[in-house]
């Protein structure tokens, strides 16, 4: 049974339709990495599985569950984490106190903070220092602990390279590697393919709103997935996962 | 001495202050939100107080203890019944809405207890006059040293539990970003009913100070409002510590203004306020608005 | 050339023109009250047209400016104050009434650069401290007489069946000038600044439209139109106490009128006024229950109908009697249009 499974999900923004009709299975272990250009909806599909949107149809399920009714907050309980476009930390409060907040409503598991500083070492020295006043590595660093200690049956990662130094964002990936190579299940928005098709074991391409390439990473090349990126891809079959 | 005499009975009375304003301004750091019936609901809870005292003859102190439940109780009732719709709707809603409450509140009371004007203090006793004195001009009421001691303890304690409680992080978290808040499992509409119910916990101790030291009527809830504010306004929204300074500055800026001139109490207070509030303008600063985790 | 014409902007609708040329010949009509109507309906109307002028002031306000003032009883009162001290100086009693309001006026531009700069909680409650203030300041006032207060004595220079056609016509013109004026305003530049304030505050400011100028023309307006209502007021019961004209009921007032009539409609606060008006009439003797039901009532329309009862009709029937936003013609049956982007 899949961890995640999306069943004709769709989600509106007033009478904006982002999200149309998306069914998705993630397996446990697996990384699935969604492409797609800006405004495809790879952002607000993420943020619907985390519950920040309602979807106007469709299921979403987490171990088989329907969790489509769940707010945002027992989903979390359930075993949904995000972390969002941008960080969006407590600025004005401590790392820990960042992760101490997620800490408390969390599922039992392997995750601590302790785990998490062992996890980010450079989090170490900044642990009682403002999240507002921390570089963008160690923002990074602090929002996807801060995910973590909730243990997750799912992380979902939105654009977590976004706006980092290309130093930070390598230190980032290695430790989302480390996670993978541990068997966590992850979704992840990444704007970069090859990174995408480096650490995902598959892909989805997203073309407004819609799933227009899906297959395992390691079968699909990046022509055919910036065809897709672009829409020339557009009623081709997809490829068999 | 008078006006050293004023100075110290001005910086008691910003302990009263302190009390009435900390309420209001951790209700508007968490959810930005002016509760116009933030005096009046202190006035309900010493007309309560008042009520079990003369029905049942017991210390107003044990009878706060069984009103601040009660108030909890009915700060989370009006965060989930009537604010959070409130929020929803706009920032002008909460103000009309909680406008409308005040006048349900101070007309209920009316309604109920009359115009007379009540006062706790002849059930306190000897505390109500008691004083120590210092030197031959100066005396500190025992009562207002025990209010000025109670309002430090309560913003310390308020400040301490935002600081190191899971609830006081998760309030935190919530009046810094509700949406990511939820996004890490903090279920935001309990938090703001919590931190409602406290704010109405904590102005429920200043009405019933406000109740020991002086009188109160049904319509006395709107003053006390405007006190707490021009306290929160002159100290700075946010910061436990400056709403104390805050009161005793208006405190200290009344008590001046009535040794200049008999009208001078209120005349000051509200003078010293609005060049407060003027001088921030000025200065481009966005008052209100200051970020409340930055002192909590 | 075609699809300009499709999307052509109209404001008036047959429906309007009619609804507006009933009004001014209801108004006409009206001038000659005192010829047809006994003495009680004249004080009646009287106050009617005091809680008309005083709703949509406040409406203009909040509705429009997004300002939600708790202290414009400080310019009722000192509307009321000048009007005193002018008749003091030996002004004829009713220039002296006129010119209440335009101290009222003046005084609501020499704060509007305080006032306006202010947000939110601190506008609201900001003005409110003014109010206090203004109170405390005109009880210095020796011919007050603190809380005792006095009168407008002057007025005895008239028989109580003159004065009363008198304040009726006032009242009725004071109404008359400031509804037409606010009409007016909000169909001209304002109008848009408005609007685009309304939408959105920043991007409107980024957009060229003078915020704070538009602001203070509401501000200002209100500020007459608040004094004026305190004068007029005052010429119906001619005694003054200040405790009177600078308590917070009167913002009470004007927030249930406002609110219950529909915030942000021009028409509402009129309706508001003249469902306030009967209310008082048939349950102001209940007392207490009377004003715990206005709080009750407006906390009520505020959370269940944010548009009043006013607002609800234009929604469900597209009606729009006195235009003064626009409607995009080729979009008929859609409602009206907002400057939405």
């Amino acid at each position: 049974m899949s961890v995640l499974g999306l069943e004709r999900l769709e989600v509106r923004h007033g009478q904006l339709q982002a999200v149309r009709g998306i069914s998705l299975a993630v397996a446990e272990g697996e990384t699935l990495a969604l492409v797609g250009a800006n405004g495809a909806g790879k952002t607000t599909l993420l943020r619907a599985i985390a519950g920040a949107h309602r979807p106007a149809a469709g299921r979403i399920l987490l171990d088989g569950a329907d969790v489509t009714a769940l707010p945002a907050y027992r989903r979390v309980a359930q075993g949904i984490a995000l972390v969002p476009e941008g960080r969006r930390l407590f600025a004005g409060m401590t790392v820990e106190e960042n992760l101490l907040v997620a800490r408390a409503n969390g599922r039992p598991g392997p995750w601590t903070i302790e785990r998490v500083l062992a996890t980010f070492p450079m989090l170490r020295a900044r642990f009682k220092a403002k999240a507002g006043s921390l570089s963008g590595g160690e923002q990074q660093a602090t929002a996807i602990g801060r995910a973590l200690v909730t243990n997750p049956r799912v992380l979902l990662l939105d654009e977590v390279s976004l706006g980092l130094a290309p130093i930070a964002v390598e230190r980032v990936y290695e430790c989302l590697r480390a996670l993978i190579g541990a068997g966590a299940t992850i979704v992840l928005v990444e704007q970069d393919l090859g990174r995408a098709l480096r650490v995902a074991t598959r892909v989805a391409c997203m073309l407004e709103g819609r799933v227009v390439l899906e297959g395992a990473a390691a079968a699909m090349t990046r022509e055919q997935v910036s065809a897709a990126y672009f829409g020339l891809a557009r009623g081709e079959e997809p490829q068999p996962a | 001495m008078i006006w050293l005499n004023q100075v110290i009975q001005g910086v008691l009375l910003g302990g009263y202050y302190a009390l009435i304003a900390c309420g209001l301004s951790f209700m508007f750091g968490v959810m930005r939100v002016i509760n116009l019936a933030h005096g009046d609901l202190g006035i309900l809870a010493a007309f309560l107080v008042w009520a079990i005292v003369e029905h049942s003859g017991m210390s107003p102190f044990l009878a706060l203890a069984i009103v601040l439940p009660l108030m909890g109780a009915l700060g989370w009732l009006m965060q989930r019944a009537m604010l959070e719709r409130s929020l929803r709707a706009g920032v002008l809603v909460p103000l009309l809405t909680t406008f409308g409450l005040a006048i349900v509140i101070q007309n209920l009371l009316f309604e109920q207890f009359g115009a007379d004007t009540r006062s706790l203090a002849p059930a306190i006793g000897d505390l109500a006059f008691d004083s120590w004195s210092l030197g031959s001009q100066i005396y500190i009421g025992k009562l207002a040293g025990l209010i000025f001691a109670v309002a430090v303890v309560l913003l310390g304690g308020l400040q301490l539990f935002l600081a190191r409680t899971g609830l006081g992080r998760a309030i935190r978290a919530v009046a810094e970003d509700p949406d990511t808040a939820e996004l890490v499992g903090v279920d935001s509409r309990t938090v703001y009913a919590a931190a409602a119910a406290i704010a109405v916990m904590t102005v429920a101790v200043g009405g019933t100070f406000l109740g020991m030291r002086a009188t109160f009527a049904p319509y006395a809830g709107p003053a006390q409002l405007i006190f707490a504010f021009e306290a929160v306004v002159i100290g700075g929204i946010g910061s436990m510590w400056g709403t104390l300074a805050g009161g005793v500055a208006l405190g200290i800026a009344q008590n001046l203004g009535a040794q200049i001139a008999p009208n001078g109490f209120l005349i000051a207070g509200h003078a010293v306020f609005l060049a407060v509030l003027g001088a921030r303008v000025a200065a481009g600063e966005r008052g209100l608005r200051a970020l409340f985790g930055r002192a909590a | 050339m075609s699809a300009r014409a499709a999307l052509a902007i109209r404001r008036w609708t047959p429906l309007s023109v009619a609804a507006v040329g009933t009004l001014a010949a209801l108004a006409a009509a009206l001038a000659f009250g005192p010829l047809f109507l006994d003495a009680n309906a004249l004080d009646r109307l009287t106050t009617l047209f005091i809680y008309v002028l005083l709703a949509t002031m406040w409406n203009a306000l909040a509705g429009y400016g997004g300002l939600v003032s708790v202290g414009q009883q400080a310019f009722f009162g000192i509307g009321a104050y000048a009007a005193i001290r002018l008749s003091s100086f030996g002004v004829g009693v009713y220039p002296a009434l006129l010119l209440g309001g335009a101290c009222a006026a003046a005084l609501a531009y020499a704060l509007s650069g305080f006032a306006l700069r202010l947000r939110g909680g601190e506008f609201a409650i900001g003005m409110w401290v003014l109010a206090e203030l203004l109170h405390l300041l005109v009880n210095l006032d020796r011919l007050i007489q603190g809380e005792t207060g006095t009168s407008l004595i002057a007025l005895n220079a008239f028989s109580p069946e003159h004065r009363r056609d008198y304040n009726y016509w006032l009242a009725l013109a004071s109404m008359g000038a400031l509804v037409a004026l606010v009409f007016a305003l909000l169909r001209g530049r304002l109008g848009a600044s408005v609007q685009a304030i309304r939408d959105n505050e920043e991007a409107a400011a980024s957009l060229g439209v003078r915020v704070l100028a538009t602001k203070r023309i509401l501000f200002v307006v209100a500020g007459a139109g608040c004094g004026l209502a305190g004068t007029l007021y005052l010429a119906t019961s001619i005694s003054f106490q200040p405790a009177t004209y600078f308590g917070v009921q009167w913002t009470a007032y004007m927030i249930f009128m406002a609110l219950v009539g529909g915030l942000g409609t021009f028409e509402g606060p009129i309706l508001g006024a003249i469902v306030f008006f009967l209310m008082e009439s048939f349950f102001g003797a209940t007392g207490i229950w009377y004003l715990v039901g206005l709080g009750a009532t407006a906390v009520a329309f505020a959370l269940y109908l944010p548009r009043g009862l006013w607002g609800t009709l234009e929604e469900r029937f597209g009606l729009k009697l006195l235009p003064v936003g626009y409607r995009v013609a080729g979009a008929e049956g859609d409602g009206p249009a907002r400057g939405r982007t």
